[in-house]
């Protein structure tokens, strides 16, 4: 019984870090979050007073929250479908054998695997109203005319569209590993039996692969949704959410408004709405791969 | 339906080694139920892979029906294939799964149902149509993999191993089942198997490979009373065929020939052996021994004997045994190919 008991005090000693890193940086800022959405503070401020639904009505009825709830959407739902579109393309390229194979992996995997600060910055470049290579590119191949070259960052359409490219780029060597990992589940006879069967290439792929995949994609879809969704760092270096805010995305706009506004209360209010919706997400993502369960 | 051929069929997987299948010259009958029997790593999968258009051959050609399919995919050669695995589509219920080659191959819709029911109810299947195929029992998921095999009525029937993953029981009436099943349809079938009795069972004829070689094509009765070479003799019958070293030459007889003295009528080779195990096996025994006497003495031979005749022998007693003369069979010591009967200096 003594060796029971030490065994279960010892699985507690184990146990403790983990639980005091959760509560302490998960738990108790989730906690605060969620109290200082209902409440007034400031930062600098002391005391707390609930007021209610008060900071979600007042962040409801800006424009600017407005605008980037729907950019958030707009962000999360246009890069994954860059991510899984492409992951799926470099997941049946990478599956077969050829040679370089190990290589081209390690260098999907880089931009996952570094930094994303330093990504961004490089992207930045890439993007840059004067430097960028694109447009050196465009103008050399005569696209577009030298001095009338896109400006990457600079229009609102435009630099959304170039924060979705740079996440989805980031975001893209996950998704491939995990589809990789489905694909490479999948017993050869099947795809051969289809062959035989006499489907091609697209009927195999759509009616058969990927069916066979969903759990798995909806697993990368899942937390890539959730990656996009509470992520701020490709739009706070490329833009801050500029031009006019027409790439403020809810966690940037919580960032600016709670930390560098100061106004911790609405900072946490915007933050906050992000939970519900994540939480149906993750409910209807996590009942669709039950449901497609196989074998 | 159709006839197979194989021309110099070749496959190398590494290039300088050597191949997986070599040189396989083979021509169906019309509606034949061929067996491609082998060890494991003899080649049959391979061969079999390679009409069915899953393998590119190295060298060599393939037709079907009369028709060069060599380089045609694999849904261009008017073949079905049953896989070890069944490999069923696991996302699919039955009725899709079976429906799947008709949708394929672009069969109006308005057919589909009742070909799927035609095919099920060949198999007596046709109340598991709507489940998935993880609900479905082994042997009810083979039968589900032949239904989607027949479904679109192939020319050729490949099956590769498809009772390996049946228990023994069960793999006797599959066995019985499928040659039935064969006869009614009377599709052209090669069936690939490492499982003599399969083969001897089910086959009209049987491709005997060995190391990417075919070593004999014959029926059942062929390779197991008159192999080409010592492999094949070795390889069919369980204990193997006896081969007995006697100069330039290997002097075969299977353990159920080897009899006592008493049992063997007509002109025969006498054996003195020395028994040194016998196994009790139900319906027969074994018998392992020591050759006793003359030029012969101290090798092994295994006779099998039916459990209705009681040897009343123990380990270490000296019998007297003997072979018809019918019976035996010669090989080459070097080629290891049979060669003609020859008289033989017993003392």
């Amino acid at each position: 019984m003594g060796l029971r008991r030490d065994a279960g005090r010892l699985g507690a000693a184990m146990f403790a870090p983990a639980l005091l890193y959760i509560v302490a940086l998960v738990g108790t800022p989730l906690v605060l979050a969620f109290l200082y959405s209902v409440g007034n503070v400031k930062v600098g401020s002391v005391g707390y007073e609930f007021v209610g639904l008060d900071n979600f009505i007042s962040v409801l009825q800006s424009p600017t929250f407005r605008g980037a709830l729907l950019h958030s959407f707009l962000f999360t739902v246009g890069a994954q479908l860059i991510v899984i579109i492409s992951a799926n393309i470099l997941a049946l390229a990478l599956v077969d054998r050829f040679r370089g194979r190990g290589l081209v992996r390690f260098f999907i995997l880089l931009p996952w695997v570094a930094p994303i600060s330093l990504g961004a910055i490089g992207w930045k470049w890439i993007l840059d109203s004067i430097y960028s290579v694109i447009n050196w590119v465009l103008v050399q191949l005569h696209l577009v005319e030298p001095f009338d070259a896109p400006m990457w960052l600079g229009e609102g359409a435009l630099a959304m569209l170039s924060v979705i490219m740079v996440h989805a780029w980031r975001m893209l060597p996950f998704s491939t590993v995990i589809l990789l990992a489905g694909l490479t589940a999948i017993p050869k006879d099947i795809p051969e039996a289809a062959a035989v069967d006499g489907a091609g290439f697209w009927r195999t792929h759509f009616q058969i692969t990927i069916p066979m995949m969903t759990p798995i994609i909806n697993v990368a879809v899942l937390f890539g949704v959730v990656f996009t969704f509470t992520d701020m760092t490709v739009v706070y270096i490329l833009t801050r959410g500029g031009p006019y805010n027409s790439t403020q995305v809810l966690p940037s706009l919580a960032f600016f408004t709670g930390i560098l506004g100061g106004d911790l209360a609405e900072g946490a209010a915007i933050s906050v709405f992000l939970v519900p919706i994540l939480v149906v997400i993750a409910w209807l993502m996590l009942r669709l791969a039950r449901r497609a369960e196989v074998v | 339906m159709a006839v197979v051929e194989t021309k110099d069929l070749t496959k190398v997987f590494t290039p300088g080694e050597r191949g997986a299948v070599n040189d396989v010259n083979l021509l169906t009958r019309e509606g034949e139920f061929m067996v491609f029997l082998g060890p494991s790593g003899s080649g049959k999968t391979t061969l079999l892979r390679m009409i069915a258009g899953l393998e590119d051959p190295t060298a060599g050609e393939i037709l079907i029906g009369g028709r060069v399919v060599t380089h045609l995919a694999p849904r261009d050669r008017g073949i079905a294939m049953v896989f070890q695995s069944y490999a069923l589509y696991p996302h699919l219920s039955v009725y899709k799964n079976i429906s799947f080659p008709l949708r394929a191959q672009g069969v109006p819709k308005e057919e589909h149902r009742g070909k799927v029911e035609w095919a099920a109810g060949l198999l007596g299947i046709g109340e598991l149509l709507e489940r998935k195929p993880r609900e479905l029992s082994g042997g009810e998921r083979q039968r589900v993999a032949l239904a989607r095999a027949i479904v679109r009525e192939p020319t050729v029937f490949l099956l590769d191993e498809p009772l390996s993953n049946l228990d023994a029981k069960l793999r006797a009436s599959a066995r019985e089942e499928l040659t039935e099943f064969h006869d009614r349809v009377g599709t052209t079938t090669i069936y690939v198997t490492h499982d003599q009795i399969e083969a001897m069972a089910m086959g009209d004829r049987i491709v005997v490979l060995h190391e990417g070689f075919v070593r004999q094509v014959g029926s059942p009765r062929e390779v197991y009373d008159d192999p080409a070479d010592t492999f094949v003799a070795t390889f069919l019958g369980s204990p193997p065929m006896n081969l007995v070293d006697h100069g330039d030459v290997l002097v075969g007889f299977r353990p159920e020939h080897l009899l006592p003295r008493s049992l063997v009528e007509g002109q025969a080779v006498e054996i003195g052996l020395r028994v040194t195990g016998i196994e009790y096996l139900g319906s027969e025994r074994i018998l392992y021994a020591l050759i006793d006497r003359d030029r012969f003495a101290e090798q092994r031979v295994v006779a099998k004997l039916p459990a209705t005749y009681d040897v009343g022998a123990a380990g270490g007693d000296a019998v007297d045994f003997a072979v018809a003369e019918r019976h035996l069979r010669f090989f080459d010591k070097t080629s290891e190919k049979r060669t003609g009967a020859r008289a033989l200096e017993w003392a």
